[in-house]
């Protein structure tokens, strides 16, 4: 019973109670055996063209470009998806996995909702039950996705443990799965938890940089020089970098929620904060005391509000490949009414902490230099928590 | 021998458990003591861990309990310094992976040693990942206790083979909590561990009653409760020393 693939570097791992070793055991074989099964890959592909509406356009964001004064700016176009983000790609593979293998009920973890409502439209077009953990306080951010998941036919759980953030969320989820294994798949949002979750997340998010790839190679005839994401698990900046990693001209950038800054204890930037623990069935870097005790994180948006960090950036770090910033909620909330003004486009604020580090980071490049910015989701979620920050009460 | 295997010396073991610093260490000292003068047989003592993914909402009350009321490792480890001068019933940790590895696994369990706690239980490290653990409790010279649950099915046999201390048979699917009734084949498990098992196999997870401790007493070596105990904490502080020996007590009479 050895994994050798579990690892990334020494991060990774299945850190996770006895009673579901079976269950992600069953499931990397499941995944195994599906990845390179045309029919299951015609399927998948078939649901991201026709129904997700792949690929996701990779838009020259001229009038950004021209404003910043530098490198020459594109965004991928993960908002333009169906559900709004990029977290569809995962849950369309996961649920159809989880059908292959016989189950019949998907249970997920939230923050912002975005991965809950992409689990239970997944659920809706499949015939399948739905049970979606969201903390109790994101609950209250993100109202409108609650009511959207509801909508679409799942059960929607509010944590009151802990935080009652995206973290208490996770251990809920975890704990009801080892309740209730037999027909039910956890749909983990996220490239964290136990092996072979990091992996199989990242694979069915990989479809973005492939992409950005082919979509650089017919605009520019060339690779670009910087690909960005903003990093909460870390999925979409997976997605945006694994089809880069192997490329090393290309820079490698992910923007951390700050939250109140770095200096402060209200954050949520965990490559920055963090140190090496084992949370969450995974080692990685973490929030936390001295004594191990998870740090309760904060940030403006409840998409990024996580104390760990998926265990394949953990290495990418450790060997620098990549780059991890910090981006404050401030920095992210201008990019985010920027980019509205500027493009016409309303970011996810997760989303606008890339695009903040952006700004900041185009004028200093040469105008023949390219970025791509992973646009992860759209902002409309978030415009009553914006206004709220910006003193404004709206009612959504 | 470790000193654990004296806790299966005399017929069926009762194993209780409770989280340190419920509501705080001065009692925590107190039921200890209590629980061994009412016929413990070897004492679990919970690390509060932040995100205790393992454990239902009664010990995941205690465990923030404890964490509020500035509950730390070290204090912990003064504790059971100071609980050792008398008290010698067999004592494990049990708590989660990040609380030991944010330690250091080889600090953390050389000061197990030290001060005379016998075993460890982890949770959330599986058989797969226990080695990093296993290797810094073997040359501290304390045991890192393996759990089996009702789904390890093929894996029962690799695990419990390599047991040490005791063999935890998980009873039921989920986290802990008391259960009305405990549904799944724990005896066929039980029997499968026993066999392979070179250490006595205890049974715990929804145990509450002497009822449940006596038929799951039946098909292993010892019980083990939990929430229930923690139940009685949580309802009366302070003053629940007595209110658990009689407990402790009734539950070690069902399964003599």
């Amino acid at each position: 019973m050895t994994n050798p693939n579990g690892r990334f570097g020494i991060h990774g791992g299945q850190y996770i109670p006895e009673t579901l070793m079976n269950a992600v055991i069953e499931l990397e074989q499941a995944y195994n055996h599906y990845k390179n099964d045309p029919e299951f890959n015609r399927e998948l592909n078939t649901l991201f063209t026709e129904y997700a509406g792949r690929p996701s356009r990779l838009y020259y964001a001229e009038k950004l470009t021209k404003k910043l004064g530098g490198a020459k700016i594109y965004l991928k176009r993960e908002d333009l998806n169906h559900t709004g983000a990029h977290k569809i790609n995962n849950v369309l593979g996961q649920a159809l996995l989880a059908k292959k293998m016989g189950k019949t009920r998907l249970i997920a973890e939230t923050g912002a909702g975005q991965h809950g409502v992409a689990t239970a439209t997944a659920a809706a077009l499949m015939d399948m039950e739905c049970v979606v953990f969201m903390g109790e306080e994101d609950t209250k951010r993100q109202a409108l996705n609650v009511y959207k998941m509801r909508l679409l036919g799942a059960e929607v759980v509010p944590v009151t443990t802990g935080t009652a953030t995206l973290k208490d969320a996770v251990s809920q989820a975890m704990r009801e799965w080892t309740s209730r294994i037999a027909d039910t798949h956890y749909c983990l949002g996220s490239v964290m938890g136990p092996h072979p979750f990091p992996t199989i997340v990242r694979d069915f998010q990989a479809v973005i940089s492939r992409e950005i790839k082919e979509q650089m190679l017919e605009k520019e005839g060339r690779l670009p020089d910087v690909v960005m994401a903003c990093v909460g698990g870390g999925s979409n900046a997976i997605g945006t970098f694994y089809h880069f990693i192997d490329e090393p001209s290309v820079r490698l950038i992910g923007c951390e929620a700050a939250g109140r800054g770095i200096d402060t204890f209200e954050t949520a930037a965990t490559i920055a904060t963090g140190k090496l623990g084992i949370f969450h069935g995974m080692k990685s870097y973490f929030c936390q005391d001295e004594y191990g005790q998870i740090a309760p994180v904060y940030s403006i948006s409840a998409g990024l509000d996580y104390p760990g960090v998926g265990p394949e950036h953990a290495w990418l770090h450790d060997i620098g490949r990549a780059e991890y910033v910090p981006v404050t909620d401030e920095e992210a909330v201008c990019a985010f009414e920027n980019l509205s003004r500027t493009e016409g486009i309303i970011p996810a604020i997760e989303s606008a902490h890339a695009v903040a580090y952006a700004e900041k980071l185009a004028p200093t490049l040469d105008k023949d230099k390219i970025i791509v910015i992973t646009l992860s989701g759209r902002g409309d979620k978030d415009c009553a928590a914006i206004a709220r920050y910006r003193g404004e009460d709206i009612h959504e | 021998m470790s000193n654990i295997q004296n806790a299966f010396a005399s017929g069926k073991a009762f194993i209780p458990f409770i989280t340190s610093g419920d509501p705080d260490l001065e009692t925590t000292a107190a039921l200890v003591r209590a629980m061994a003068d009412a016929g413990a047989d070897l004492i679990e003592l919970g690390i509060p861990f932040s995100d205790p993914t393992a454990e239902g909402p009664v010990i995941q009350a205690a465990n923030l309990r404890a964490l509020s009321g500035g509950v730390t490792t070290d204090k912990i480890f003064d504790l059971v310094r100071e609980l050792r001068r008398d008290v010698t019933v067999p004592m494990v940790f049990m708590t989660y992976a990040n609380v030991v590895y944010s330690y250091g696994p080889e600090r953390f369990t050389k000061t197990c040693a030290e001060i005379g706690m016998d075993g460890l239980i982890l949770p959330d490290v599986p058989f797969e990942e226990k080695e990093e653990f296993a290797a810094p409790c073997r040359a501290a010279g304390i045991d890192l206790v393996s759990l089996v649950a009702p789904t390890s099915a093929n894996r029962i046999a690799d695990i419990a083979s390599q047991a040490e201390g005791f063999l935890y048979v998980v009873s039921s699917l989920g986290v802990t909590g008391v259960r009305s009734e405990i549904k799944t084949d724990v005896k066929e498990i039980a029997a499968l561990a026993k066999a392979a098992a070179p250490v006595p196999c205890a049974i715990g997870f929804g145990i509450s009653t002497p009822e449940q401790a006596q038929t799951m007493a039946q098909c292993a070596d010892g019980v083990i409760v939990g929430s229930a105990i923690v139940k009685i904490i949580a309802q009366y502080g302070r003053d629940a020393v007595p209110y658990v020996a009689d407990y402790v007590r009734s539950m070690k009479d069902a399964i003599r």
